[in-house]
């Protein structure tokens, strides 16, 4: 029997890692975990495997922006349409429901901050119950989904250690 | 000319210096090894323990603590062992925090030991056990754990090693260099051997103990109520918290012996660091996520040693703590430091002769899973190559 929170945390680590290595360190089948992850997939708890890149290296004119939005809720739909919409759009890679003082936080990527602030204005904030938008421009990346991007750890034991 | 060597104590004299030197000399001056050598985790300490320490630097906390260590320390300490194994121990006068779990069996060999009193030291084990009787005069008396009983100590060699002259017993499971565990079942045969010997203490080093992948509680003899009032459980932060740079271990037990060897760290050391004793409140009492999350992947590296290990047709029995794997070598044709020296020197993969652990390691390697998979990995297939390269005599 796999259990799905080990065999969740160890794709979630390395998402490239083969069923085979993944069979070896639950000390179960491949076919077994194949399976399960088919299950996994079959259910939408894994959703996709994503690369983290550090674009500030390769490619310095992307821009990625935080956008607050506060909105009016709409009669039986919640928040969930519109927010639906706004997710929509492909440069936005994150659409979250927030506590506190707004009610949406999308994060958007473009090739500039005038293309971010066009979106802004011409999407976001003419969307039929948006009251508000506060942007967050994100200067630099010290750490996304746990990984650090200035890694400055080393090993630094001894090489035979009783 | 002074002849500074013969100046040198007979006790510390008789104990031969480490038989690996020269194959540490080796590995540290090739470039590009993979060490699968050492004997400390490979993970950095978990942040909040490591930002507890410097909060206490900040808030200038670097005096002395109590020689026996800040009360809320002990506290946590105690509160942390009630926990994870259910016994109870008075903070104030049953625990004194050390430097590491070594002093912890320095302090256990100088508070007890008489010169010829007998030591028995359940082999292969970690290097200390030996010397530290030896330094304090004492007599080692060796008893050789067997891979068919999976490096469990048996009940008939206990009793068979026991004489007049034996003050106490040394037990260090989950083992270094071994991997072995004993249960609470395992250790029940032990507990009865001792209970027909009632003048014999038991000094218990549980340093691994939160290195266990077949039990979620810790064994251990001072969990038998009619024995805790005998055992001296030595234990601490460096290998279940990653904190072997701290320096910070404990040990636990009846007043009588935790007081005489409070006197000597009292003598010797003053006190343990004081910013690790902060470390420590934090480690103790918040941090078991970070310590199962560090415990799972040690597993999963298990599994991957434990495979390598067959697909090089190294015969070795399931380690089941720490993070040592222990296989056998004979019948390859090499001795174990020759085993370990050539590897090192074709594969360039650092592993350690099982005779560095006592004469009953011999014809076995420990290797060390403190490192990371990628690592671990290459160096299995490795190990492979340059088994297969032994059976065809090309090495």
């Amino acid at each position: 029997m796999i259990d799905d929170i080990e065999l969740l945390k160890i794709i979630e680590k390395d998402p490239r890692i083969s069923s085979s290595d993944i069979a070896v360190q639950l000390g179960t089948g491949v076919d077994e975990v194949e399976a399960e992850i088919q299950r996994l997939k079959d259910e939408k708890i894994i959703l996709g495997y994503t690369a983290e890149i550090n674009w500030q290296k390769t490619y310095p004119e992307k821009v990625t922006a935080l956008i607050e939005v506060r909105i009016t809720p709409q009669r039986n739909q919640g928040f969930d349409n519109i927010a639906r919409i706004l997710s929509k759009y492909d440069k936005v890679s994150d659409c979250f429901l927030m506590s506190g003082a707004f009610d949406l936080l999308l994060t958007y990527n473009d090739d500039s901050l005038k293309d971010i602030a066009e979106f802004v204005y011409n999407k976001v904030a003419t969307s039929e119950g948006v009251l508000s938008t506060a942007t967050h421009f994100i200067l630099k990346k010290y750490k996304s989904n746990g990984i650090f991007f200035e890694d400055t750890t080393k090993d630094d034991r001894q090489a035979i250690v009783l | 000319m002074i002849d500074l060597n013969s100046k040198v104590s007979s006790s510390v004299a008789s104990v031969p210096p480490s038989a690996i030197r020269k194959f540490f000399d080796l590995a540290s001056e090739m470039q590009g090894v993979i060490s699968l050598s050492i004997g400390e985790p490979d993970f950095v300490t978990p942040w909040s323990i490591r930002e507890a320490g410097i909060n206490s630097l900040v808030d200038g906390y670097t005096h002395y603590s109590p020689n026996s260590g800040y009360t809320n320390a002990k506290k946590a300490i105690t509160d942390y062992v009630k926990r994870r194994y259910g016994i109870d121990y008075d903070h104030n006068g049953q625990c004194l925090i050390t430097v590491g779990g070594s002093e912890g069996l320095d302090l256990a060999a100088r508070a007890l030991i008489n010169p010829g009193d007998e030591v028995i030291i359940v082999e292969p084990c970690f290097v200390a056990y030996k010397a530290t009787v030896l330094f304090s005069h004492g007599v080692p008396v060796i008893i050789s754990t067997r891979q068919e009983d999976d490096f469990k100590l048996m009940a008939e060699d206990l009793e068979a090693a026991i004489t007049d002259k034996t003050k106490y017993l040394i037990l260090g499971y989950p083992g270094n260099p071994t991997g072995a565990v004993m249960t609470m079942e395992d250790l029940k045969p032990i507990r009865d051997v001792l209970m027909k010997h009632p003048d014999i203490i038991v000094i218990s080093d549980e340093l691994y103990c939160e290195l266990n992948y077949v039990s979620d509680e810790p064994s251990s003899l001072a969990r038998f109520p009619e024995l805790k009032d005998r055992v001296v459980m030595i234990n601490g932060f460096s290998k279940s918290y990653a904190m072997t740079g701290f320096r910070i271990g404990y040990v636990l037990g009846p007043k009588e012996l935790i007081s005489p060897m409070t006197k000597i760290h009292q003598y010797c050391i003053m006190s343990a660091p004081s910013m690790s004793q902060f470390a420590v409140i934090e480690a103790a009492a918040n941090c078991d996520e970070q310590i199962k999350a560090m415990r799972d992947e040690y597993n999963h590296r298990r599994r991957v040693i434990i495979k390598g290990l067959n697909d090089a047709g190294l015969e070795c029995f399931t380690p089941s703590g720490a993070f040592y794997a222990f296989p056998s070598i004979k019948g390859l044709g090499l001795s174990s430091e020759d085993f370990c020296e050539k590897f090192l020197t074709s594969k360039k993969v650092a592993i350690v002769p099982g005779n560095a652990f006592g004469e009953s390691g011999e014809d076995h390697v420990r290797i060390s899973y403190a490192a990371s998979m990628e690592n671990i990995k290459t160096a299995m297939e490795r190990l492979a190559e340059f088994t297969d390269e032994i059976r065809r005599g090309i090495v």
